[in-house]
């Protein structure tokens, strides 16, 4: 019996395979992220897609090669316990990932999510828009480069009249 | 704010005209919201045909701070997430820390964190079901819910000073060890809440009105929970049976007898015994964590850098004062290594996990928390659809939605 990551060997270019206090994680081509998930879904037996969230590497002291912003597919597998994450990478002007809704709907708000806060986009999402912070907020604030307190949002909110509401 | 379309596969879109159908908010200022949440309902009649919620009201940055604050600051932080099982936040986020420098903490104080986190699961679900009981009119319950809950509140004040907010835990180790009193205090609770859960038992297992009103409600099947990524007592009420606590045992849960508590309903009923059944078994948990408490020290040696030494040693000697300026001062503090770690609870609510990324500093240079009850919200569509207008305040209720971990 092959192990999950030699399977993933066999059948993709992995970036990079590493293990940290126990976790593996790989890392996999931007465009081959869904059918690296795909496979993982229906031939490995990762049924639980437990998140899916961003790094922006901006002002990392150790910047990973393959772009600033580094997302998170963090897989379980009910039957056998096993996790696993995925990482893919993208930059900037490039920021756009497949979703993978169409594998889990746990997806669905996760990514929403990730496209709020770093403002990455995600190809083929249902419906990809803003989830926590209001529709016309223009930055994605989890960005290395949001100060912490904020671009001055708070202290220009319009100011809505009895009139007017 | 616009309202596009339905942010799931729903066969009506909501810019349609849809002539026969009214809409209704609901939220985010609604007592039965209980929390800041906001729900969009499309009805027919009394029938919900789509909720579309919205959600985003209590956001209030906690990644981005986590990013700001050190280690030991950001507790703080994760006390104000799910509010109704503080230290269960606390352990799950120092118990990431801790993976990432490497740290194991000493015997007594893993115990003393599991009683803490077992206590914080008893008082969630005591809220949750009296709730749950509160919204189908069952009040009485509520009362005899809220009772053992300020016992477990007396008791966490005793251990650690505050009612509410704890922040009892720090980067390997307590704020304090436990006091006799406190211990007292638990074994005080241990001998009399199975009597309340058994008055509480007895007052809406078998109510007819409380049944009618849940049974058969928000029915979730397996594979959709599986799918879906739902976890805790939500996903063991539709019969995945999976628990950190077994599963992945963290702390000192090996040592401990208890059983996981399932069912296969997937309503909003299976949900409520589920999370009576696990009251029961935190219980058992705490019987056993207190009886057999180890002797010794709370938090890690002083060696390590990561904890503060005795303030008479800081005092009364060289070395205690050498090793007080090394974990605070900024430029020593603690030393994380370059790497990135996701470590996760079997929290009161389902798997309640922390990806932190360690750059070196006594800071996290990315401190995402995976918080369950965000990704339970997003079932809630799917769980309405179909029902009418006064089981959503059921839906709701047995979701436990807190919105300052959905928003964070």
């Amino acid at each position: 019996m092959l192990s999950t990551i030699q399977r993933l060997r066999e059948n993709f270019a992995l970036l990079e395979e590493s293990q940290f206090r126990g976790q593996k994680r790989v890392v996999v081509p931007r465009e081959k992220v869904f059918e690296v998930l795909k496979f993982l879904k229906e031939s490995c037996g990762f049924d639980m897609l437990v998140d899916v969230t961003c790094v922006d590497y901006l002002t990392y002291p150790r910047r990973p090669p393959w772009g600033r912003f580094g997302l998170v597919y963090n897989l379980l597998s009910t039957e056998t316990g096993e996790r696993l994450i995925v990482r893919a990478y993208c930059d900037v002007d490039s920021a756009s990932v497949p979703s993978v809704v169409p594998l889990w709907e746990a997806a669905n708000w996760l990514e929403r999510e990730v496209w709020d806060m770093f403002g990455i986009r995600f190809e083929g999402h249902p419906d990809l828009r803003r989830i926590l912070l209001p529709e016309d907020f223009e930055d994605h604030p989890l960005r290395k480069d949001y100060p912490l307190q904020g671009k001055g949002e708070r202290h220009n909110l319009p100011v809505i009249t009895r009139a007017e509401g | 704010m616009p309202l596009y379309r339905a942010d799931f596969a729903g066969n009506l879109a909501h810019d349609e005209p849809q002539e026969y159908l009214w809409t209704m908010n609901f939220g985010p200022q609604h007592p039965a919201t209980h929390t800041t949440l906001r729900l969009v309902l499309k009805l027919e009649g009394e029938r919900v045909v789509d909720a579309m919620p919205d959600i985003g009201y209590l956001h209030s940055g906690f990644e981005k701070l986590g990013e700001h604050l050190n280690y030991n600051q950001y507790v703080v932080v994760t006390d104000r997430m799910n509010y109704c099982s503080c230290v269960a936040n606390n352990v799950a986020w120092h118990l990431a820390v801790e993976k990432l420098l490497g740290i194991e903490v000493p015997p007594r104080c893993q115990y003393l964190r599991v009683i803490v986190a077992e206590l914080a699961r008893i008082a969630d679900h005591l809220v949750c079901n009296a709730a749950v009981g509160l919204d189908a009119g069952a009040f009485t319950f509520f009362m005899y819910a809220f009772n053992p809950r300020e016992q477990i509140y007396e008791i966490l004040e005793a251990l650690c000073g505050a009612r509410f907010t704890n922040s009892y835990t720090r980067v390997g180790g307590l704020m304090y060890d436990a006091s006799p009193k406190a211990i007292e205090l638990i074994r005080e609770f241990v001998r009399k809440f199975p009597r309340a859960l058994d008055d509480m038992e007895r007052l809406l297992n078998r109510n007819r009105i409380f049944v009618d009103r849940t049974k058969g409600i928000g029915v979730l099947t397996k594979e959709e929970a599986i799918n879906r990524g739902v976890t805790g007592p939500i996903a063991r009420a539709s019969g995945v049976t999976r628990d950190l606590r077994k599963d992945e045992p963290y702390l000192a849960y090996r040592d401990f007898d208890f059983d996981i508590c399932c069912a296969t309903g997937g309503d909003c009923y299976a949900r409520y015994l589920v999370r009576m059944a696990e009251m029961r078994e935190s219980l058992k948990i705490i019987h056993q964590a207190v009886e057999n408490l180890p002797s010794g020290p709370v938090s890690v040696d002083v060696g390590l850098r990561v904890t503060l030494p005795e303030k008479p040693q800081v005092f009364g000697t060289i070395e205690g004062l050498i090793q007080h300026f090394e974990v605070i001062m900024w430029n020593r503090g603690f030393r994380t290594p370059l790497e990135e770690v996701y470590s996760a609870i079997e929290a009161p609510n389902g798997e309640l996990g922390f990806y932190i990324v360690g750059d070196g500093s006594d800071r996290a240079y990315r401190a995402r928390c995976r918080p369950p009850s965000f990704i339970h919200f997003a079932l809630f569509p799917h769980l309405i659809r179909g029902h009418r207008l006064s089981d959503v305040v059921a839906v709701l209720g047995s979701l436990n939605i807190i919105a300052a971990e959905l928003d964070r």
